[in-house]
């Protein structure tokens, strides 16, 4: 699994920043950087994003 | 490698009040911000109170503090509206994007050095110090400083560099939508005005804060972890209202607000934590402004003696702890369970509440002059209807 950010829908507020219990998540300025090797899937960015814009996905681990 | 006594990494209402008064106690203070800009975006409904005003000693300028609030509407399920008012002036909703600009403008007139499209990529430890290193619009810097405060919101990653972990957990967060709309009609635009039902916003509720005549925030907070997104909750009220529904957008924003609780510890060796990376909200409504700016303060005060004392110890620091609980913190812990008793209301109760508690009733209950059991037996009278609500009540004034 992972997570993919869509940054069309993002407004990059980095509150699945605040949420994510492994520091996987990263804000640069107008841009989410998701560390999927270290994600573990808890899909705690995904219910906490007030645009809907995280999505848990299969296949990006690799 | 340059040395500062102190950094500040975040620069918002916290980070920019710790820069002005360690500037002021003539520390050598650097405020590193990752944004192009000091301001936006906004992740708050610009609310501030009076008392913040005085505690803060801050001046309203008409630059910034841009429409005064004489009262609040809450507005219940089923529509019945109580509203708070005294004729006096009870704030300000603020222009925050201009009040930050302000706040580092004061901050570098004291001495403080600002930095903007500064990125901290790693802070660690080294000889007693803490080297940060910096990406500065795509160069690469080090700094070195005796001790950080990081201030950088919900999404701080710094604190958690250097082994103080403020990741929130899920129940404990809102998450949180607003339009800064235009062209909207139909409340009173010196008052504030909260929403609450769960259909209409699921522990939480909606406000509408007006800026300018016909502008305001209209914005949501709910419980992190429902089904729906606020936006999708927030789209379907301002559908359900006409006057707000003819309205154009000229602003969105989004935030996550640390409403649950704040950190226990909030200093580590090299180290001290304020505002939203702190958890530094109100409970009960989730405004935040005032209180990050007292503890960027409170830090900074802890900060000088520290620097005096060459001391930056957990131990030392943890002066800051105990400081803020006794300013702030403490009456926080209290209002945390009030939250906690709202959390558990229902529609009916909100609207039974609405209907049957009169102002009066809420300023003697909000009163120093009544005692507990005056205060029990008024609530008990007004209760007596609704005896599941009268034992929540009851179980969280215990």
């Amino acid at each position: 699994m992972g997570i993919k950010n869509n940054f069309q829908k993002c407004l990059y507020c980095g509150g699945c920043v605040g949420v994510c219990p492994v520091s996987a998540i990263k804000l640069n300025e107008t841009r989410i950087s998701i560390d999927n090797a270290k994600c573990i899937d808890c899909s705690a960015c995904v219910l906490i994003c007030p645009v809907g814009a995280n999505e848990l996905i299969q296949g990006l681990k690799e | 490698m340059e040395h500062f006594d102190v950094i500040v990494v975040g620069l918002g209402p916290a980070g920019l009040t710790a820069c002005k008064t360690l500037a002021e106690k003539k520390l050598k203070v650097l405020g590193l911000d990752r944004k192009q800009e000091i301001g936006p975006p906004k992740r708050c409904a610009e609310g501030l109170g009076m008392a913040w005003f005085k505690r803060l000693n801050l001046k309203p300028n008409k630059e910034w503090a841009v429409q005064k609030v004489f009262g609040a509407t809450l507005y219940s399920p089923n529509g019945k509206t109580v509203e708070l008012k005294s004729g006096k002036l009870q704030g300000f909703v603020l222009e925050r994007k201009i009040f930050e600009k302000h706040l580092a403008i004061e901050a570098a007139k004291k001495g403080a050095k600002i930095i903007v499209k500064s990125d901290v990529i790693e802070a660690k430890r080294e000889n007693g110090l803490v080297v940060l290193k910096v990406n500065q619009g795509g160069e690469q810097k080090e700094f070195s400083c005796n001790l950080v405060i990081a201030s950088d919101g919900i999404d701080s990653l710094v604190a958690r560099q250097l082994g103080l972990n403020t990741a929130n957990k899920l129940v404990d967060v809102d998450s949180g939508y607003q339009y800064e709309m235009t062209n909207i009609s139909g409340c009173n635009e010196k008052h504030i005005h909260f929403f609450f039902g769960t259909d209409i916003a699921p522990r939480g509720y909606v406000w509408v804060f007006f800026k300018r005549p016909h502008t305001a925030n209209v914005g949501i907070g709910i419980g992190g972890t429902q089904k729906e997104t606020a936006k999708f909750y927030l789209d379907k009220f301002i559908a359900s209202k006409p006057g707000l529904a003819k309205g154009s957008v000229i602003e969105v924003n989004a935030g996550v607000i640390p409403v649950g609780g704040f950190l226990d510890n909030m200093v580590k060796d090299n180290l001290m934590v304020a505002g939203d990376a702190a958890h530094h909200v109100d409970p009960v409504h989730g405004g935040g402004i005032g209180i990050a700016m007292e503890a960027g303060m409170l830090c900074a005060e802890v900060a000088a003696e520290a620097v005096k004392k060459k001391d930056f110890s957990e131990k030392f620091l943890s002066k800051y702890n105990s400081l803020w609980y006794e300013t702030r913190g403490n009456e926080l812990k209290k209002k945390l369970k009030v939250r906690h008793l709202l959390e558990q209301l229902s529609n009916e109760d909100f609207d039974y509440l609405a209907e049957s508690v009169t102002i009066d009733d809420v300023l003697k209950i909000a009163s120093a002059d009544m005692n507990k059991k005056g205060k029990l037996i008024l609530l008990g009278k007004k209760l007596v209807k609704r005896p599941g609500l009268a034992k929540i009540m009851l179980k969280f004034m215990g």
